[in-house]
This record gives structure tokens, sequence and C-alpha cells, in this order.
């Protein structure tokens, strides 16, 4: 596809060949993820992440169709077919944990992709494209997420489904009759379920849609590297097939089994106990908190707490939506021309300040309030905005970045090039010089 | 215009983080000059003690005498006044009732469930089958609460998944009963536990509509060959029991579990196996760090002069 040197497929089968003429599926396929996808050779274990999320979202669609056979989106019902799904029905424990586990681990996964991203400079030119689809597949991941939560019907499921479209009552004047309309009633009750599941179902292929459209956009400059620097020629890089999908694999069974032990062994450590009381709407829970992938964004939103101008809950919510669309922006923002973190010493310590920041972001937004974590938490926040908006776009003007080395193979590569040689080896030996 | 543009990223930047900073700032002198007052919740609440059950761990599995035992207890004291709306006595079979004892205990149930009179189809009542759940001893919420000075006894069936602690928080309410603390009505004297409360440090708010349920040893009697029935042995019981309840696939989960772990851990090293087979050839190729490591950059300059390169 991208690289004149990319194997183009051959069908050995006359029936592949056959096909190949009428419908070439199998030609799409090689050079998607096949041999005839050329990847840089050097790519570390953070790369295996992308492939890993979409392992989980095909988890996610699988389980989820099963558990729609026995699922009832009732007000009346939802909370005790999700019990009969886990008492009753065939292996049914099974699929709803792991549908449940499975949300967290494709957030796991994603988050890994995106820092990993944010890192090696992934979403520069001339892959913004690749960025920008990305962050539109995490944003129907938080919609799709969040509408999953709302189903069981649990106490947190109704609590979280009413905290989290009151953000839209925070817009003056429009805001109460668009969370009106939004939830067809007045509170989170049949229709907003019913509607909440009907999406809950329909995102899950506009995510896979999108999936194709961001891996058809990295498939026209080809993966970033740890060194970030372009491919220049075939020794810079290897075949997908076998190599990638050989280092991919391994990884992904070993991930999927860290998956396995929290569904088998502590398949509600990652859930909230209260969503465990049927919904109530007379009875507001002590603490109020959404899963744990969103604890980041809930803490931003409940660090404004002074009215500046305009009321705090609306600083809040545009601050936590702003936290997102702000990455967008991100290609923009961060003109330094060397992609990757390992080559700028001031991006590198700001990136592993940011890392702690969200962590630290995410406590507080999952913990009680008190004074020290709200201030915390917006110490936290005002880095958050800090970091993206204003250290990024100076130290990308003002670093002084490390010498990069002239290519990828130079970099990792012994006897290739001459300057990379270890003196002594033969120029084009394929071993290791002793 | 262009300028506007390029400055617009500092100040949003500026914006957000500035008015983050004077909530940081209101905050923290709003603590420092009025700090929020001490409440006897704070200073008084206990985390729930440590219980030990056979469900623990992931080989963890159900001690049905101990089930039997607390289902007893669930029965002759808990079922007075709780639902158990997800548990159908078909499912006691998994405790080691046979199928007559089963159908014994769901016919003499103290609660009927509400059916429909065939002849006049006026509402009635009926002895309860294997397949019907356990009913509810109150006809609805508002009798329930009505029995019971306006507080609502929460159903039993995920309890021990509907709390932080499980059924160690189960455990530690039932043997948490004990007067108020002299200190605690010293330091907060309108704290007072109110007419028809209950004090137990280990409720979040320290005071519990539920009187003590098990209050004496030998409050129910075990069949012999069991231990003996101390108020800690009942709620120790009852709390294994009521895990069951809200996981009777549990001991299956972790069986599963394990199978599941070898499979994958198995699958894993192969896959890793066919990895290094696959690599081999490559990694050969490869250097541990990249040249411009400074340890890598002497080696190259002391392999350039043993060789007698220069520059």
């Amino acid at each position: 596809m991208s690289f004149g040197w990319a194997k183009s497929y051959e069908p050995k089968h006359p029936l592949m060949r056959w096909l190949d003429e009428r419908l070439p599926l199998p030609r799409l396929v090689y050079g998607a993820i096949g041999g005839g996808y050329p990847v840089p050779r050097n790519l570390n274990y953070w790369w295996n992440f992308g492939v890993l999320a979409g392992i989980f979202l095909t988890i996610q669609i699988v389980t989820g169709i099963v558990l729609a056979m026995w699922y009832y989106a009732s007000a009346d019902g939802a909370f005790n077919s999700v019990e009969h799904i886990m008492r009753d029905v065939n292996a049914g424990w099974v699929i709803r944990y792991a549908h449940m586990n499975g949300a967290s681990f494709f957030f796991i996964a994603t988050y890994i992709h995106i820092f990993r991203g944010l890192y090696y400079g992934s979403y520069k030119a001339p892959r913004e494209l690749v960025w920008m689809l990305g962050l539109v597949i995490y944003l129907l991941m938080m919609a799709t997420a969040f509408m999953g939560y709302v189903l069981p019907w649990g106490q947190m499921s109704y609590w979280g489904a009413q905290v989290i479209t009151g953000f839209f009552s925070a817009f003056p004047l429009v805001g109460e009759p668009v969370r009106i309309w939004l939830l067809g009633g007045y509170a989170p009750d049949q229709a907003a379920l019913t509607r909440f599941f009907s999406l809950h179902y329909l995102l899950p292929f506009v995510i896979a849609a999108v999936v194709i459209l961001h891996i058809w956009a990295l498939h026209i400059p080809g993966s970033n590297n740890p060194t970030g620097v372009d491919v220049k020629d075939e020794k810079d890089t290897l075949p997908f097939h076998p190599f990638y999908t050989a280092k991919d694999g391994w990884f992904a069974a070993a991930f999927v089994l860290l998956y396995a032990l929290f569904v088998y062994f502590a398949p509600n450590y990652l859930g909230h106990p209260d969503n465990y009381i049927p919904a109530n709407p007379l009875s507001t829970p002590a603490h109020i908190v959404p899963e744990w992938y969103f604890w980041p964004f809930y803490a931003i939103l409940r660090s404004f707490t002074v009215d500046f101008i305009i009321p705090a809950k609306l600083w809040g919510v545009l601050a936590m939506f702003g936290s997102i669309l702000l990455l967008f922006f991100l290609p923009w923002l961060d003109r330094s021309p060397v992609r990757s973190g390992s080559y700028r010493p001031l991006f590198k310590t700001f990136f592993l300040i940011l890392v702690v920041d969200v962590i630290a972001l995410g406590y507080v937004g999952g913990a009680p309030i008190n004074w020290w974590r709200t201030a915390l938490g917006q110490l936290a926040a005002a880095y958050y905005f800090a970091h993206f908006l204003i250290i990024l776009p100076l130290i990308s003007r003002f670093e002084t970045p490390l010498p990069l080395p002239n290519s990828i193979s130079e970099s990792v590569l012994h006897g290739e090039k001459k300057e990379a040689a270890p003196v002594g080896a033969p120029a084009h030996s394929t071993t290791v010089a002793g | 215009m262009l300028l506007l543009l390029r400055a617009s990223k500092y100040l949003v930047g500026l914006a957000f983080a500035g008015v983050l900073l004077i909530s940081l700032f209101v905050g923290i002198s709003t603590y420092f000059s009025s700090p929020p007052e001490p409440t006897a919740e704070e200073e008084f609440h206990l985390e729930h003690k440590n219980l030990a059950l056979a469900s623990d761990g992931p080989f963890g599995h159900f001690d049905q005498k101990q089930l039997q035992r607390g289902f007893q207890i669930y029965k002759e004291v808990c079922s007075a006044c709780h639902s158990m709306k997800l548990v159908a006595f078909g499912d006691l079979e998994q405790l080691g009732y046979n199928e007559a004892e089963v159908k014994a205990i769901a016919n003499q149930w103290q609660t009927e469930v509400p059916s429909v009179n065939p002849e006049t189809g006026e509402p009635a009542t009926r002895k309860a089958l294997p397949s019907d759940r356990f009913p509810s001893p109150y006809a609805n919420e508002t009798a329930a609460r009505a029995a019971n000075n306006n507080a609502l006894p929460p159903d039993l069936s995920l309890i021990t998944k509907a709390r932080e602690g499980g059924a160690a928080y189960v455990y530690s309410i039932l043997t948490g009963y004990r007067n108020q603390p002299a200190e605690l009505l010293k330091k907060f004297p309108t704290a007072k536990t109110p007419q028809g409360l209950h004090y137990n440090p280990y409720f979040a708010n320290l005071n519990l509509a539920m009187p003590p349920p098990l209050t004496s040893d030998g409050q129910v009697t075990y069949a012999p060959g069991n231990p003996k029935p101390t108020v800690d042995q009942m709620a120790k019981d009852v709390a294994a029991f009521l895990v069951w309840t809200a996981e009777p696939k549990l001991a299956r989960r972790h069986a599963s579990g394990i199978a599941v772990t070898i499979f994958l851990l198995f699958a894993t090293i192969l896959a890793y196996l066919a990895y290094q087979n696959i690599w081999r050839e490559q990694k050969a190729k490869v250097r541990v760090t990249g040249p411009l490591e400074p340890e890598n950059q002497t080696k190259t300059a002391r392999a350039k002069r043993k060789a007698g390169v220069t520059g």
C-alpha cells in the first residue's frame, strides 16, 4: 500500500485466484494486516495496544449481542433480567461478567494506546487524521460505555444517568429543554432506558466503522515508530504478517489472561456495589461516582467551585468537554518537528508529569470529596489545561531536541549502514559481531 | 487576526487554569477560615471486621454445612422482615437438600405466596412451591415501612454484593451492636441515638433502624454435629449463606476460572515461543539499545580506536 516494496497479494490456490478476480477481499486483508503491510521493524510493546483494543471491541460486540437476547429494557424488569442472566441462563454469568469487565479492559487498552500516541508524537503530520479519527472512536466509546452502564438499572446506573444528563442543564436557556428532550422525560425513566439500549446496540457498529477509517488512514503513511523517524527503505520495515501477528498474538494472549483473572476471580472489583441495588429515584446514594474510566473527567468537572463570570457548573461542563476536544487540536498545538518523546528531553519530563497528573485526577474523581482532594484535583486539572494549551506550544518552540538517528535501521540494526556498524564486522553481515 | 488565533490557545489555557486556581484559593481559604465541623460519623464509624469464609480466594468454594446453618438463621430470624426475591426454594437443592426436603421447606414456609382464588378471582394466597421465589413477609413497601418504624428492610438476595465489604460487612453489622460510647456523647451531645434506632459503629451513619437480630447464644438450635450457635457463629453462617444467595455460581466460576487460566497460560507460552521463533533471525540483527546511547558510543569509539579507524 504505502511503500513501493510492499509485497502484493499472489493467490496460490485456484479458488483464491477465482475469488481475487471477482471480489479481491483476500487482497484487501493481505494488504491491511497481512504480509502486504510493511511495518517499522523497531516497534516496542507499547504498539501492541491498538490491536488489543480491536480485540476488546470484538469481545464486547459478541458478548453484548448474546446479552441482548436475554436482557429486557424495562424500568421494572431490567434489573431482574440481568439477575436472571446471572442465575438461570446457561453460562449467563460468564457472558455478563465478560461484558462488564470487557468494557474496562477496552478502556485500559485504549488509554495506553492514546498515551503511546502522545509520547511518540503519533498525532503529528502526516497522521493528524489517524489521531482525530481515534479521538472520534474514543468519544463514541465513552458514550457507549455510559449508556451501557445505565442498562442494568441499578442505583449507580440511575444516578449516573441523572448526573450526566444533568450536564446539559448547565447551559443557560436551552439546557433544561435539551436535557428533557434527550431523556424523553423530566428524569431518567422508561423512555431514557429504551433509547439508551437502542443506542448502546447501535454505537459499537459505528465504532467498528470508524475503526476501519482509522486503520485506512493509518495505512497511507504507515505506522509511526519509537524513533519517530520516517521509514526510508525496505531495511526499515518487516511485513506485518508473520512478524507483528506473532508479536501481537502472544501479547494478546497474555493480556486476555489478565482479563480472564478479573472475569473469573474479581468480576466486581472494578464495579461499584451500589449497582447491585435496584434503581430508586427516591434515594440518592451517598457518593455518586461514574465508572473508573471517567474519573479524571469527573474530577475536572467537580474542580470548578467558584462562579467566575459564568456559573461554576458551566465552567465544569465546558472544561470537561474541552479537556477532550482540545486533543483534536494537538497536531497544531505541538509544533515540534521531532515526533518521538525519546529525543525531546523537556517534552519527556512534562509528559511524565502529565501521566502522573491524569492518574491524580482519576484518584480524585473516584474518591469521596474532602478539602485536600478537591485542592489536589484543582491543581491537577489546572496542569492538564496548562500542559496542552500553554506548555506544549511553548516547549515545541524553545526545546533543543537530541540528535536523531538517520534511519530506523541505523538506530536498531548492526552492520546495515557503515556509520552504525561495529567496526571490524563485515559490512552486510546479518550476525552480531563478536 | 492570525496573531489572535495563535494567542487563543494561551488564552483558553489561562482561562481554565486561572479559574481553577481561583477555585483552589477560595477552597483552601474557606477551609482554614471556617474549617468543617467534625462529625460523629467521621470519628466513630468503624471499617468492617475481617471475616474468613470457605468461598474466599481463587480456590474458594461453598461449605454446604455452613450454608445450611446460614439458611436456618435466615429462615428463623431474618425472614421475619427481609425478603429474598431473587432466590427460589428450588435453588436450595444446591445447599444439599433433596427434592422432598425442598418441597417440605416451601410448603411449610411461614409466608404464603400471593395468588388468585380460582373460583372467585379474589386475591388469595397459597402455599409456596419449589419453583416460587422466597416471598416477602410484607404485602408491599408501605406495609413494610409501617411495621418497621418507617424503615424499609432491604431485600437480602444481593446484599453481600451491594455493600462495600460484602459478607464481612454483614457479619460486622450483626455482631457490632453496642451501647453508644460515653465519649461520643461527651464530644457530640446532639448525636444521641434517636428513639427507635440502634447504635452500630459499622453502619455508615452509626444509627440503624434494625434492632439487634442475633441477641443470645443458642437463639437457634443447630442440628447435632454442628458448631455451637454463638452469636458470632450464627453471624458468620448467615453471612456465608448470603454470599451464596448473591452469587450462587461462585464455586462454578472459580473452577472454570482455574481451567481457563491454565489454558491461557499454556496458549501464551506457545504463542511466545512461536514469536521467538519467527523473530529469531531478525532479532539477531538488532542492537539492544540505540547507537546514541552513551554506552554504545563509548563502545563504538573503543572499537574504532582498536581497529585504527579515524573519524
